[in-house]
């Protein structure tokens, strides 16, 4: 029998580092010193802020290039990279690192033109407590993550991807506990792409993923 | 009648109050201190006004105390205000000792209060000093800064900053403003109240009578810039780009904005606006008082586009409170206006008055997109900027600030 799941809930607080660029030179020099919560914060953070249906861009950084630069191939590179992909923020802060300096060799004028607005690199601290609500079957669990809060989505299905085990949410993870019954189940939340989409979609398609696989589901 | 928590809870969702009830919980009896310079008048005390009746029905301890000081103690932060915002002129020594003094006054009336508390808020450069006067305080002291610093005269921001850096944190509204000290520097946005008297739902019958005051036409649209009367808002750009509108479109414009008692040159921007509007009966120029709330209010509800065009801005609050009426806004590429106006979501960024009334045309013709930009602002605000936001935020604050050196807190 699995213990029980513990539903969390955070919260993120923003904070300067008082690091800024204002060119591609300046942000890739930047990137190699700012603390890899920079990188988390302007890859993930953005799911906590607000979203809507169709963003240009899915991270600051490209935002940034794009709004700031005007430099749109650049921006579609560094906008398809997912950070889910990468279990460790050293790994994602050299595959940006990477991409910016194949675009300065590229261009010779690019890396010293000066944006419209500054990048501000910012980092962010997590707060996370124990709402004391216990679930004991992944049908329980179904039923309630319709009335968690945006900041449990976030803690479970985004954030446990930098917890061990290393890579997954917290919800395939304990529901896998269960036995082959649910590893459709499992199969199916762990394909739940969180990148494109808000926190309330997130929970709205995870809620309709547990539901299809209860009694009486769509499914 | 409901409470608080469950009249926001309305507006916000279980969810969000829950999260505000679980956070106060973990504070388990902390003493929280906040210090200002008044509580009649201003952003700060607006917001506090809210945000500590909110703490206490969470069960949190929670006091406010404002500071006292005569008319010399508050030209000196008056000018302080104006320079940490750009203006460039030195501030007289006289009146600097004299801030330094009025802080050692304060900090003595108050030292049993301010030794003891757990977390103490220090709001704007007011009583700022204070923390000099305070070398046995027990607790975290967090200087909260309300004011756009983007571009602060060194010399006085040099003066401010001595006091500063001897707090734990600061806290800023945009990365933009955050100066470099040796502390944490948390970046928390401002929010509006929507319980307030310039948020809260107007009925039908107090729009209708707001036509009727000020002589508008309920049949044509209206487009409006509520702000001081300040170059940095653009309002003669305005009345260009109501200008190019009408030239295809009927419309009405609104500038409407407090008076300019202490700021000589509003009044002079104000009679150029004046000039530039000539007799066309279709702008109306209104100097309302600083607290007609319930008349911006109105305007801003009965209106089909607010335009904010800026060329420099702080937050820009009035953006927030238009976007929450289900407005698009029409703002300046500048400052917090940036934050909240996502090109084609809830509104257009624009650089100049043909780039604003090219956007305002298109709006007025194509009123199904106007519409759900309109709904895509209010939804953008109820999730980011209104004060239940701003006050999970400081709780938040509390927790990180005790734990600086940790990127995840575990409170469990």
């Amino acid at each position: 029998m699995a213990e029980p799941f513990s539903v969390r809930d955070c919260a993120l607080i923003a904070i300067a580092t008082g690091q800024y660029a204002y060119t591609l030179s300046e942000l890739r020099d930047r990137l190699e010193i700012v603390p890899p919560s920079s990188i988390y914060y302007h890859f993930w953070g953005g799911l906590l802020r607000p979203k809507f249906d169709n963003p240009e861009y899915q991270n600051d950084f490209a935002i940034w290039v794009y709004q700031g630069l005007r430099d749109k191939p650049l921006a579609e590179r560094i906008a398809l990279i997912n950070p889910s992909e990468y279990h460790d923020l050293e790994g994602l802060r050299d595959e940006l690192i990477d991409i910016l300096e194949e675009r300065i060799d590229e261009s010779e004028l690019l890396p010293w033109m000066k944006a419209n607005q500054r990048f501000y690199f910012v980092r962010s601290q997590t707060v996370v407590f124990d709402t004391r609500v216990r679930l004991d079957t992944p049908e329980r669990l179904g039923e309630h993550i319709p009335h968690m809060s945006l900041g449990s989505v976030f803690y479970h299905f985004i954030d446990a991807r930098r917890r061990p085990p290393w890579g997954r949410d917290d919800f395939t993870h304990w529901v896998s506990g269960f036995g082959n019954g649910y590893a459709e189940l499992v199969e199916q939340i762990s394909q739940v792409d969180p990148y494109f989409i808000s926190l309330v979609e997130l929970r709205d398609e995870l809620t309709y993923v547990f539901a299809e696989h209860m009694p009486g589901g769509r499914a | 009648m409901a409470t608080l928590l469950e009249q926001y809870e309305q507006i916000v969702g279980t969810d969000v109050i829950d999260q505000l009830r679980q956070l106060a919980k973990l504070l388990g009896g902390k003493r929280i201190i906040h210090i200002s310079s008044t509580k009649a008048g201003g952003g700060v005390a607006e917001i506090l006004h809210r945000i500590i009746p909110l703490k206490h029905e969470l069960g949190i301890d929670a006091v406010w105390e404002t500071i006292t000081g005569d008319a010399d103690f508050f030209q000196c932060t008056k000018l302080m205000h104006n320079t940490l915002q750009g203006n460039r002129f030195d501030i007289p020594d006289y009146l600097l000792r004299h801030y330094e003094a009025v802080n050692r006054e304060n900090a003595e009336s108050l030292r049993g209060l301010l030794e003891e508390a757990d977390v103490v808020f220090i709001h704007d450069p007011q009583p700022a000093a204070m923390i000099e006067s305070m070398p046995a305080r027990k607790g975290k002291w967090i200087w909260r800064c309300h004011i756009d610093v983007s571009s602060p005269y060194r010399p006085v921001w040099k003066y401010l900053r001595d006091f500063v850096r001897g707090y734990d944190a600061s806290v800023w509204s945009l990365s933009e403003f955050a100066q470099r000290l040796p502390h944490p520097m948390y970046l928390i946005p401002p929010s509006i109240d929507p319980l307030s008297d310039k948020n809260i739902d107007l009925g039908p019958e107090e729009l209708g009578k707001t036509y009727a005051r000020w002589g508008l036409d309920p049949q044509r649209p209206i487009i409006t810039q509520i702000s001081r009367f300040d170059r940095f808002k653009d309002p003669l750009g305005v009345v260009r780009a109501y200008r190019l509108v009408k030239e295809f479109t009927p419309v009405q414009l609104i500038l409407a904005g407090g008076g300019a008692t202490d700021d000589p040159e509003g009044e002079e921007v104000f009679n150029e606006v004046k000039t530039s509007a000539g007799d066309d009966p279709d702008i109306h120029i209104l100097l309302l008082p600083p607290d007609d709330n319930l008349t911006i209010n109105a305007l801003q509800r009965i209106s089909d586009i607010i335009l904010q065009k800026s060329t420099r801005e702080g937050f820009g609050l009035t953006v927030t409170e238009a976007l929450w009426k289900g407005k698009p806004v029409i703002g300046g590429d500048t400052g917090g206006i940036r934050l909240q106006v996502v090109n084609h979501h809830t509104g257009f960024l624009v650089n100049t008055p043909e780039g604003a009334a090219l956007r305002i045309r298109y709006l007025l013709k194509r009123r199904e997109k106007l519409e759900e930009m309109g709904q895509k602002a209010r939804e953008f605000v109820r999730e980011n900027f209104l004060i239940t936001r701003h006050l999970r935020e400081y709780l938040t604050l509390i927790f990180a600030v005790a734990n600086e050196t940790q990127d995840r807190i575990e409170l469990l």
